[in-house]
């Protein structure tokens, strides 16, 4: 390993909602250019560690590093504390929990497990949404367009971004009007165009068959290698998690049961465990 | 089909054309009577107030209330300024117009803006609290605030400002009805820039998925408080003109009703169109008035029909609006636009569906 921080580091992060520890004592981290799988069975935690990363929920205790500079970083208050059931109590104390904007323009983007397209809008707004947060224009000047360089700038961008994702063809069609595939695609592509350095992805292949996700398992690689990104992406194909990351990472009731390259996460028996059940 | 663009062009400037040379018509009496101009006048001013609504509640998808407490902001500011000076007696003839007010009188156009300004400015206070609620929660908190402004307004204490509950009088009438008819044009095209430009994407992806425009890096706050300040200034600006029009002002002109007046023409009209308000607001105002005829006693010969008496009209406008609400479901223009590809597109379906209808017969004989 080189010397250069990690994109992202997770670093003793739990989550606990209530009584219920969602994600317990994660550590988690992207290298430049990994591909990274988060697995584990329904419930393990995968997008509640996906929603702390990107600012949707504050982590109850820990800190996270984007690029060796603190992210979010939090630690029990006084009401928690006394319910709070996970690791490292008294090792954190910063409190910094930016919104999940803020999140986005510091360069982590993701899509989500059940699609969430702008739906009453076409495939190049989609895209040219995501762009506004690069516009500098004020209010103001933006409605009375004294900013058409700019507004040029991202409509050539998102246009670009369309025809290199292949969807070009269909850049006016409502959003919901596209096949399922391509609308992943187009959440993917909406992603993409807020120039992120790390892409979250949740279950990019939920839904595909077996010759689908395959296309989408070169899709990825190929962004990957386009956008110069790192890749964290929670899925349960197999076929998909084992083809393309290069490391594992899974999670089993919040815990993190096993981590490393796929070879050692197949073989590994608490993994078979935990999906297969006990031997009895 | 897709008309050309040069087409489109001539077409909207006789449409242009066409508006201009009837109110200027009926500006000067060649045609309609002062009823018919105040309806028009009238018609302008809510299709303003209306597409101020609509980019809170129809394009950032904002459940808010409380228009008719910016309209009054709005209506009073213009009111209290704009009074002749010598007229002020015969106003504020319970209790003397505060002194450092007494003397105060400013053109129309700057009351008018004065008075977007303090509704934006107010709408910005109550924004910081107010729009962290959602749905529902939203409208009963603005809601609230728009009857406490009224309450306000009318409060006793406040009588050498506002007059307290009796109103304002003698507020000077527009001298021409280019002047609210301009004023509405400019305040409904600077919102219809505002929605097509960046922001007003990024307000349509509030609309759309909260979650996910915040993921796609939009600060959710800040855009929604933009939104809600500049519906307010423009609520304001449509009360202040609603001031002039009526020439008198009075704090339960701005009950909830009003707002509910103003949601049920962009409910109408289409929650996120703009060109869908104007039409319903046009509709609303004027419909409301021609059904006038079903409230006075109607006879057929000596016989009086039953139920032609007052208040028959808003019963026959409420069997209408449901009508309507049943057959357009999300209002007239849902989120489209007014376009002529539109227009002629709906005639050649019409043709076609007419056609088809014709034919059917001979292809069953077949």
């Amino acid at each position: 390993m080189t010397d250069k921080p990690n994109v992202l580091k997770v670093q003793d992060v739990t989550v606990q909602f209530g009584g219920v520890v969602a994600v317990n004592n994660l550590n988690l981290e992207i290298n430049k250019n990994e591909i990274i799988g988060l697995i584990g069975p329904n419930g393990a935690g995968k997008t509640t560690a996906f929603n702390a990363i990107t600012g949707v929920y504050a982590p109850t205790n820990g800190a996270i590093y984007l690029n060796g500079e603190l992210l979010s970083s939090n630690f029990p208050d006084k009401k928690m504390q006394g319910i709070y059931a996970g690791e490292n109590l008294g090792k954190y104390n910063v409190r910094l929990a930016p919104t999940p904007d803020i999140i986005t323009r510091k360069g982590i983007a993701r899509t989500f497990q059940n699609i969430r397209l702008f739906k009453n809008l076409t495939v190049f707004d989609n895209v040219l949404i995501a762009k506004h947060m690069t516009v500098k224009a004020n209010p103001f000047s933006a409605t009375f367009m004294l900013n058409r360089e700019e507004e040029r700038r991202i409509r050539q961008e998102s246009m670009d971004l369309l025809e290199m994702l292949g969807l070009a063809d269909v850049k006016n069609d409502i959003s919901t009007s596209l096949p399922y595939g391509k609308q992943r695609h187009l959440e993917i592509a909406r992603a993409l165009a807020t120039k992120p350095q790390l892409l979250l992805l949740d279950e990019p292949a939920a839904g595909m068959n077996p010759q689908e996700s395959d296309e989408l398992m070169h899709f990825v690689a190929r962004i990957r290698d386009d956008f110069d990104l790192s890749i964290l992406m929670i899925e349960h194909h197999m076929q998909v998690v084992m083809g393309i990351c290069s490391r594992i990472y899974v999670l089993d009731y919040g815990i993190t049961i096993a981590s490393g390259n796929p070879k050692e996460i197949q073989n590994n028996p608490k993994v078979i465990e935990a999906y297969l059940g006990v031997d009895e | 089909m897709v008309l050309k663009k040069s087409t489109k062009a001539i077409l909207t400037t006789v449409l242009v054309v066409a508006a201009l040379v009837l109110l200027y018509m009926l500006d000067n009496g060649v045609i309609g009577s002062s009823y018919t101009v105040r309806i028009v006048r009238l018609s302008f001013i809510y299709a303003l107030i209306g597409v101020s609504m609509n980019l809170v509640n129809g394009f950032t998808g904002l459940f808010s209330l409380g228009q008719a407490g910016f309209m009054a902001i709005g209506a009073y500011t213009v009111g209290v300024l704009t009074i002749p000076v010598d007229l002020r007696p015969n106003v504020y003839y319970l209790k003397p117009m505060a002194e450092g007010l007494a003397n105060v009188e400013v053109p129309f156009g700057v009351a008018l803006l004065l008075g977007g300004i303090f509704a934006a400015v107010f709408a910005a206070l109550i924004g910081a609290p107010v729009l962290r609620l959602k749905s529902d929660y939203l409208a009963i908190a603005t809601l609230g605030f728009s009857e406490i402004i009224r309450a306000i307004i009318a409060n006793d204490q406040l009588a050498p400002i506002t007059n307290g509950s009796l109103g304002i009088k003698s507020v000077p009438g527009f001298t021409s009805i280019f002047v609210p008819v301009a004023i509405s044009v400019a305040g409904i095209a600077i919102m219809a820039l505002l929605i097509k430009s960046s922001y007003g994407r990024a307000f349509k992806a509030i609309r759309e998925d909260e979650i996910a425009a915040e993921a796609m890096g939009i600060n959710l706050f800040k855009h929604k408080e933009l939104s809600f300040t500049v519906s307010a200034f423009f609520a304001a600006i449509g009360g202040g003109l609603l001031a002039a029009h009526l020439t008198a002002v009075d704090s339960n002109q701005f009950k909830i009703m009003v707002t509910f007046e103003i949601l049920l023409i962009i409910v109408l009209g289409g929650m996120g169109s703009i060109t869908g308000t104007c039409i319903a607001a046009f509709a609303i105002t004027a419909g409301k008035e021609w059904l006038r005829f079903f409230d006075a006693p109607f006879f057929i010969g000596a016989w009086q029909v039953p139920l032609f008496r007052p208040g028959l009209r808003m019963v026959i406008f409420s069997l209408l609006l449901m009508a309507i609400v049943l057959f357009y479901r999300r209002g007239l223009m849902g989120t489209k636009e007014f376009s002529w590809d539109g227009i002629f597109n709906f005639f050649h379906r019409l043709q076609d569906e007419i056609r088809r209808r014709l034919k059917k017969p001979a292809r069953e004989v077949q």
